[in-house]
């Protein structure tokens, strides 16, 4: 029973980490990098909360999540596509940015109860199986949502023609520009498209795993789930199994806090971090055992007369 | 009538005009040369006319119709596409998928089987096999060109812009390419050829254009001109010819032994055997020659030599020494100068100055390195020096080596791999891509380092330069080396016979060749 429930909170405090995941992939895809997920998912984070408190509905929230977090990319997209800024200066000016801006709106907002957040929605029949239906079919209306998104992104990227242009365009926006697709308009969207999963990842937090708002509540999500896209090889099935995996320490984590063992709290909080550069260091030796490397344009700036 | 017409186009990069008022036209149905040596605007003339440029000044008519492309999206649109020099391949897709980029297609979905099948027998049609399935990073540098050539075909462009294509090709599919492209024209395309070389030119084209600085010297009809006309147009000087017959090491078994190769194997990037139990001996003092075509263990020959790839069995002897296990950098140590296939990504650091990319292998010796700190004066001296023994054409040591043109690259090259007097050097394709001018001046050098002692593995596809600098000829099959012949008097038949793995029986199963008339084994060894 007790494992069952770890499961199910493992996947719940997974989903967040998810979204944030998959919007970084299709990023990083794209050959764009952008540091700037935290930032992002406290601003969906934050926006999200700030509306559903204001409207009463969670759902609004949720697409004013989807568009700080688009907004807050935009930003990167245009300083890093259009104007050649530095990506990693960039996004962490974004991190920054977001940490703080969201810091100073929320204030009024903190400790506040949620009116209306995405409660456990089991679903008919399916809650029933034993065992798999607790765990995977009692969740919440937004982590349904990322089981869609997890084979829809995978179907996407490896087998239709948009998903070709955007391996290629991260690969060599050299070829893809001669071959008379634009490398800008490609890496505009999907940067865009990126910064919008990671603020509903952070919508996941206020809205459903946490519901509610205080200041820096994502607490370090963006940044793992920027390690963890190393860790899935920038594939979105690889991704799932990632953050349910961080999920599960995370809960894992609560629930010995919880239990009152007389490890250190300070020592339990620390886990998830631990194992992000475990994870990591076990992670980079099997992609360079197996060869699969990150976009080779990955970082790089792209100018047509530029020579390379 | 006129397919594409450019006129006074201006093209500059920064500084530099790359093209300066050009006027050029190719007519549908023709194959129109553009000829012109390192540096004269060729490829940028291409790339504006195939839409990756926009000029500075001046017009393109395509049908008569003037256009104003922003993309090579609008070119492509106007039936222009283009081969380029350097690989326009997504390297981790697959043939197919490279095909497919930016194609207009029906639906979302990815229907890759139909686009395999037509490459396919696109491929066959005009004899540029190559697996469209297979992924760019397993191909040769060869196989990659004809992907290039296959996807132009397989988008059905109405003009097409060849760029140096047959650098790349063994002289029997250069002259299989040249047959395609007359077919090509007759069936009324029009197809532009960029070219330095005069013979191969003379062999395709109905009309030339000559570049030289950047301006347009004249446009020739191809029965009016010669070869000596077109290198002087082209040169703006007398060309002193092809590196001559050289007095070649007569007692080839004197000199001491500075590489051995026995029973080497090795894989290649697929997982599959590159190379299987290759035997070689070079001397000092000698050239050996490697022959074959693209793909058949040369890369991997070169890079196990140089530490840059693990044999599986078998070993590698340099000066005595045993270095099948030893790092890349040992292996300079004892004495080994790599010119590299892939000269700006294995030769070069394109993003660092002259200076940068001459001291890469000497950086830690005196005076060149203060303890920790590098010597700012004497590697301005060092960097000086070597750039003006080379006769490397660059505006200054500080320049980004990525700035030279391509042949001025490879000259920098040498001049790093060349300076330290080194016992065995390792040349892979050296001239290819290169101008005539810059294509002497390596022949000498090499020739140059032979006479001083050192011992030459030459690779090269490229026969006339094989015959024309080598002690001996090996050719490489399969990854097998199939026979050794002494390269004065050798019959180019019965090494074509070889390279096309044609006396495969006869050579490796009873150490004999066929009867070519003459020619002696002399490593019957294997
Ligand atoms: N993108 C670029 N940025 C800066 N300079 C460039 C660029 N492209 C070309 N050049 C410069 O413009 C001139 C013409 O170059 P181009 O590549 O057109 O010559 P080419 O005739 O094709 O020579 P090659 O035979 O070596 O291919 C050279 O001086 C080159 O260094
Ligand atoms: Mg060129």
């Amino acid at each position: 029973m007790l494992v069952i429930s770890v499961l199910a909170a493992a996947i719940g405090a997974g989903t967040a980490i998810l979204f944030a995941c998959l919007g970084e992939i299709l990023c990083e895809r794209a050959g764009i990098l952008n540091l700037g997920v935290e930032g992002m998912m406290l601003s969906g984070a934050l926006a999200g909360f700030a509306t559903t408190y204001g409207t009463g509905n969670p759902w609004l929230g949720a697409l004013a999540a989807l568009a700080a977090g688009g907004l807050l990319s935009l930003i990167h997209a245009l300083l890093t596509i259009s104007l050649n800024a530095n990506q990693v200066v960039s996004g962490l000016a974004l991190t920054l940015f977001g940490g703080g801006l969201t810091a100073f709106l929320g204030q009024p907002l903190v400790g506040l109860p949620a009116p209306a957040s995405f409660g456990k929605l089991p679903i008919p029949g399916l809650a029933a199986i034993p065992v798999l239906g607790p765990i995977l079919f009692r969740q919440d209306a937004l982590t349904y949502l990322s089981y869609a998104l997890v084979p829809l992104l995978w179907y996407w990227i490896y087998r239709t023609r948009p998903g070709l242009y955007l391996r290629a365009v991260g690969e060599s926006p050299a070829t893809v520009d001669a071959m008379g697709l634009s490398v800008q308009r490609l890496r505009y969207i999907y940067v865009v498209l990126g910064g919008m999963l990671a603020g509903l990842g952070g919508a996941a937090i206020s809205l459903a795993s946490n519901p509610g708002w205080t200041e820096n509540m994502t607490a370090g999500r963006g940044w793992i789930a920027i390690a963890l896209v190393i860790f899935a090889t920038w594939n979105p099935t690889r991704a799932a199994v990632g953050a349910y995996l961080f999920g599960g320490v995370e809960a894992l984590q609560f629930r010995l806090q919880g239990a009152g063992t007389s490890i250190s709290p300070f020592f339990l909080n620390m886990l998830p971090y631990l194992f992000t550069i475990i994870v990591l260091v076990l992670a980079t030796r099997e992609t360079v055992r197996r060869r699969i490397a990150a976009p080779a344009a990955l970082g790089l700036p792209y100018f047509r007369e530029e020579r390379s | 009538m006129n397919a594409v017409e450019l006129t006074s186009v201006t093209k500059r990069f920064g500084s530099v005009v790359a093209n300066d008022n050009v006027t050029f036209a190719a007519q549908v149905g023709e194959v129109h040369a553009l000829l012109g040596e390192n540096g004269a605007g060729k490829s940028t003339l291409m790339s504006v006319l195939a839409g990756l440029y926009r000029p500075d000044a001046g017009t393109i008519a395509v049908n008569g119709a003037v256009q104003h492309f922003r993309s090579p999206r609008d070119a492509i649109a106007q039936g222009i596409g283009m081969v380029y020099q350097h690989f326009m391949l997504v390297d981790s897709l697959t043939v197919a998928e490279n095909a497919m980029l930016g194609q207009a297609g029906h639906g979302v979905r990815l229907h890759t089987a139909p686009v395999e099948r037509e490459l396919a027998e696109l491929g066959q049609r005009y004899g540029l096999a190559v697996d469209p399935r297979a992924r760019i990073w397993q191909l040769s540098v060869g196989e990659q060109q004809r992907v290039e050539i296959l996807r132009l075909l397989y988008r059905g462009a109405k003009v097409l812009v060849f760029d140096e294509p047959t650098a790349v090709l063994t002289p029997q599919e250069a002259a299989g390419l040249i047959g395609t492209l007359r077919d090509m024209a007759a069936d009324g395309l029009c197809i532009i050829f960029i070219s330095h070389k005069l013979d191969e030119v003379l062999a395709v084209a109905d009309r030339i254009t000559v570049l030289r600085h950047g301006r347009t010297v004249t446009t020739v009809e191809r029965r009016a001109t010669n070869r000596h006309e077109l290198a002087r147009l082209m040169v703006g000087r007398e060309l002193m010819g092809v590196v001559a017959d050289q007095p070649q090491a007569v007692a080839g078994d004197a000199g001491v032994v500075n590489l051995e190769v026995r029973g080497l194997s090795a894989e290649g990037d697929k997982g599959v055997r590159a190379l299987q139990g290759v035997e070689l001996q070079v001397r000092s003092g000698e050239i050996l020659g490697i022959a074959g075509v693209a793909g058949n263990g040369q890369r991997e020959l070169a890079e196990v030599i140089t530490g840059l790839r693990r044999a599986t069995s078998g070993e590698v002897r340099i000066g005595g020494q045993d270095t099948t296990r030893c790092s890349p950098r040992e292996i300079v140590a004892a004495g080994v100068a790599h010119i590299p296939e892939d000269r700006n990504g294995t030769g070069l650091i394109p993003s660092l100055d002259l200076q940068d990319n001459l001291i890469l292998k000497h950086y830690r010796q005196q005076p060149l390195a203060r303890g920790l700190f590098l010597n700012g004066a004497a590697i301005g001296n060092f960097a000086d020096r070597l750039l003006s023994k080379y006769n490397v054409a660059a505006p200054s040591r500080a320049a980004k080596a990525r700035l030279l043109s391509g042949g001025n690259q490879q000259k920098l090259l040498l001049a790093r791999e060349l300076s330290g007097q080194p016992r065995l050097i390792v040349a892979v394709h050296p001239t290819r891509g290169v101008d005539v001018g810059a294509t002497e001046a390596i022949h000498h050098l090499l020739l140059a380092q032979r006479s001083r002692g050192a011992a030459v593995l030459l690779i090269s596809e490229d026969l006339d330069e094989l015959l024309a600098l080598s002690d001996r000829i090996a050719v490489l099959y399969e990854g097998k080396v199939m026979d050794t012949v002494p390269a004065r008097g050798a019959d180019v038949g019965y090494l074509g016979l070889l390279m096309a793995g044609g006396a495969q029986s006869g050579a490796a199963d009873h150490g004999r060749p066929m009867d070519t008339g003459g020619i002696i084994n002399q490593d019957v060894a294997h």
